[in-house]
């Protein structure tokens, strides 16, 4: 025990003289946080919208008026021709155009109806149909007020409730999905490489001869990154809670338990990982440039898991930071206890006892 | 001209003499550029709903079997009570919990108005505004649907209606993967191109092997050169590989020409070089190099208007997000590629690029000389 105590300081030396690295340890995670707690949001506003009115009538200027004074609409009046707003769709400067016909007040009078088309640039499918439904939204309040004189029975109103989130906040879902990506990549890599490295350096082989079981030298090793790591994690908690303003709703010992067992997983993944390649270059590799997407995508912060494809949510199932974005989002967020997160817990736990014992398994057989 | 070209074959034989680094370079952004997007989906469809009628009534069973017909809900279950239906909310198995009162139908048909009230999980904002959005659609709809009944025909036709003709340019089909797959090129492009270059000088230095580079006759140029060419030339493979792909399995042709296409990866990945190469010149070892680079990348990748949008940013974000190459590649592989836009439709941006790769090349390059 002493024995291990010795090597634990020994390690944590190592990573303490090396003062750039641990500025950017804290300090990347630090300022990621921050910028992506205030950018990031799933909402669609400011979307450049250009109107082509060939009607010119009381109607469409009030229409016009109408979208103008929504956020979400950034009006670009000088459009008005239709070669000009089809340049501008290329040229990148438009995502919809609001089209009003000739006799668009007209037929709104004598013939009870009247079109308005509304093109938009679908090569981003989804804030195209965001944009389709504000347009629809905003005329289908229009066409109410026109015909508010006429009363109307029968009315069924829906009353909406805004659950866990009733400010509307668009970056709550990023802070917990962020947090779970960021102490990944960070916690993978950092194992993954701290003992390739001796591997690579020859340093390796010193400690393997020393009366030291090889199980030790791993812990030793993983230690200063544990304590690393929940640093980074208090540290990113503190931000988003004093900073973005998102309150913990639930039991920080919970979360913090939580966060130091799915922090364990990754080091076990980390050191999987440093077993199975020779370079830190290649370790490096796979930790960051084969990592980063399939977990920014399969966490489910961005994308929802349900939509995907039954195979791709089978393999969704083997990326930690999942589990862990779940957990983080019902207790943080919804204020839930324990008994909502046992199952995640559970399946995290097995997944850090699989890895290590591979690894260990794989460490062993190398040594003889 | 002849040392470049002694320092060139140097470089190109050590890359290839590492066979699993080459595998890497290829077999990851490969594999990832065909599953990827399958999981880059944003179809607001599977929207789950939890019911909690009070009433059952034939009306309000007309109300559900119209949402369940909608195509865009799956009704998980009929609850007895809210508390029981916000439990399925909290297990994350329900987005939406509408809860139709006691009496819907009476009040509804005697009293002429009657209230539904809808929950919503606001956390994930996309879901519940979509969600919340087609659910008052399908309820207005029921709605006329229930008036055009009790209501002659005659009296009701007063009120004017304006339709709203929606069409669908560039993707009419509004195929999210058609959006998704020359983004995620992109973004594999970087992180090969980024985090190659960001780790190949600080190599060097940790190794050893970058004093015997410096005392040789060689120019510091001619050295950032070598270095960058080899991985420049990785890069179009690469980036060929993609287009082969995104051809090939999701049927993406390129609209516009494939010539403005390489001339402008050409010009970002020499913009993209510089930068690594750049952070590797500041770098002590590999592992900084790394995480530097991983900081950058992972904001490039976050902030480029790819997976969420630039527009609603703050001004102070929008103005970053300019700033960062990929984000202006990105929206010009898009255009290029989906809209057939030119190369006058896309001047500024290349100007852009290359007024990036001239700042960071030549940073990089002095940069060097001064740590030697």
């Amino acid at each position: 025990m002493k024995q291990l105590l010795v090597f634990i300081r020994k390690e944590f030396y190592h990573v303490f003289r090396d003062q750039r690295t641990l500025l950017i340890l804290f300090g990347l995670p630090t300022a990621q946080i921050l910028l992506f707690g205030f950018t990031l949001s799933s909402e669609v506003k400011n979307v450049n919208l250009a109107v082509v009115d060939f009607a010119r009538d009381v109607v469409s200027q009030q229409i016009i008026t109408k979208i103008q004074s929504s956020s979400y609409f950034n009006l670009q009046q000088s459009v008005m021709r239709y070669d000009d707003m089809q340049r501008a769709f290329r040229e990148g400067k438009i995502k919809a155009a609001v089209i009003f016909p000739t006799n668009f007040n007209d037929d709104l009078r004598h013939l009870g109806t009247a079109q308005v088309q509304l093109i938009t640039d679908a090569s981003d499918p989804n804030t195209a149909k965001i944009i389709t439904n504000y347009i629809t939204a905003i005329l289908g309040g229009y066409q109410q007020q026109l015909n508010a004189v006429a009363a109307v029975p029968h009315q069924i109103q829906t009353e909406t409730r805004m659950l866990y989130n009733p400010d509307m906040n668009g970056s709550l879902n990023f802070i917990p999905g962020v947090l779970a990506l960021i102490l990944m990549i960070v916690c993978t890599t950092l194992t993954s490489v701290s003992i390739v490295r001796e591997k690579e350096l020859g340093t390796m082989e010193v400690l393997l001869v020393s009366p030291f079981k090889p199980i030790l030298v791993l812990i030793a090793k993983a230690v200063p990154y544990l304590v690393l790591s929940l640093l980074d994690f208090i540290l990113i908690l503190l931000l988003s809670v004093y900073v973005l303003n998102v309150r913990v709703q639930g039991s920080i010992f919970l979360l913090f338990g939580e966060s130091a067992l799915f922090i364990i997983c990754c080091l076990s993944l980390g050191l999987l990982i440093s077993n199975v390649t020779a370079s830190q270059q290649v370790a490096m590799l796979i930790s960051m440039m084969g990592m980063m997407l399939p977990t920014m995508l399969f966490t489910g912060f961005m994308f929802p898991i349900e939509n995907m494809p039954v195979p791709l949510q089978v393999i969704s199932n083997l990326v930690p930071s999942r589990w862990y974005y779940l957990i983080v989002k019902a207790i943080m967020l919804k204020g839930l206890g324990f008994g909502a997160v046992w199952k995640e817990t559970v399946v995290l736990v097995s997944m850090t006892l699989v890895l290590l014992g591979i690894s260990l398994k794989n460490f062993n057989i190398r040594l003889a | 001209m002849r040392v470049l070209s002694f320092l060139l074959r140097k470089e190109f034989r050590q890359i290839f003499r590492d066979k699993s680094i080459l595998a890497l370079i290829f077999m990851l952004p490969t594999i990832q550029l065909i599953i990827m997007p399958l999981a880059a989906n944003f179809d607001v469809k599977n929207v789950n709903l939890v019911l909690v009628d009070h009433d059952h009534s034939p009306y309000s069973q007309r109300l559900i079997s119209k949402i369940g017909s909608s195509g865009y809900f799956r009704i998980i279950e009929n609850s007895r009570s809210f508390n029981e239906a916000l439990r399925l909310v909290e297990a994350n198995q329900a987005d939406l919990v509408l809860e139709i009162p006691a009496g819907f139908e009476r009040e509804f048909v005697r009293e002429g108005a009657q209230k539904l009230s809808l929950a919503v999980d606001a956390i994930n904002g996309t879901k519940a505004a979509l969600g919340g959005a087609y659910l008052s659609q399908i309820v207005t709809d029921f709605n006329t649907d229930v008036r055009l009944e009790w209501l002659q025909p005659g009296r009701f036709s007063t009120a004017s209606v304006i339709d709203v003709t929606a069409s669908n340019w560039f993707n009419p089909l509004g195929k999210y993967q058609f959006f998704m797959v020359p983004g995620i090129l992109v973004l594999l492009l970087t992180m090969v191109g980024g985090f190659l270059s960001a780790l190949n000088i600080v190599r060097e230095k940790e190794i050893g092997t970058i004093e015997q580079i410096n005392v040789t006759p060689i120019q510091k140029w001619q050295f950032i050169l070598g270095k960058m060419i080899p991985f420049w030339v990785l890069g179009l493979i690469v980036f060929t590989i993609g287009l082969l792909i995104a051809r090939l399995i999701y049927g993406i042709v390129p609209v516009g020409s494939l010539a403005t296409l390489y001339l402008f990866a050409g010009v970002y990945l020499v913009a993209l070089l510089g930068f690594g190469l750049l952070i590797s010149t500041y770098s002590d070892t590999q592992v900084q190099a790394m995480f530097v680079a991983f900081f950058f990348i992972m904001i490039f990748i976050l902030m480029s208007g790819l997976f969420t949008s630039i527009d609603s940013m703050p001004v102070w974000a929008r103005t970053i997000a300019y700033l960062t190459p990929v984000t202006h590649f990105i929206e010009v592989m898009r255009m290029i590629v989906l809209k057939g836009s030119s190369l006058a439709n896309v001047k500024w941006q290349l100007l852009y690029e290359v007024i990036f790769a001239i700042i960071l090349n030549g940073w990089a390059i002095w940069n060097y000389r001064k740590t030697t």
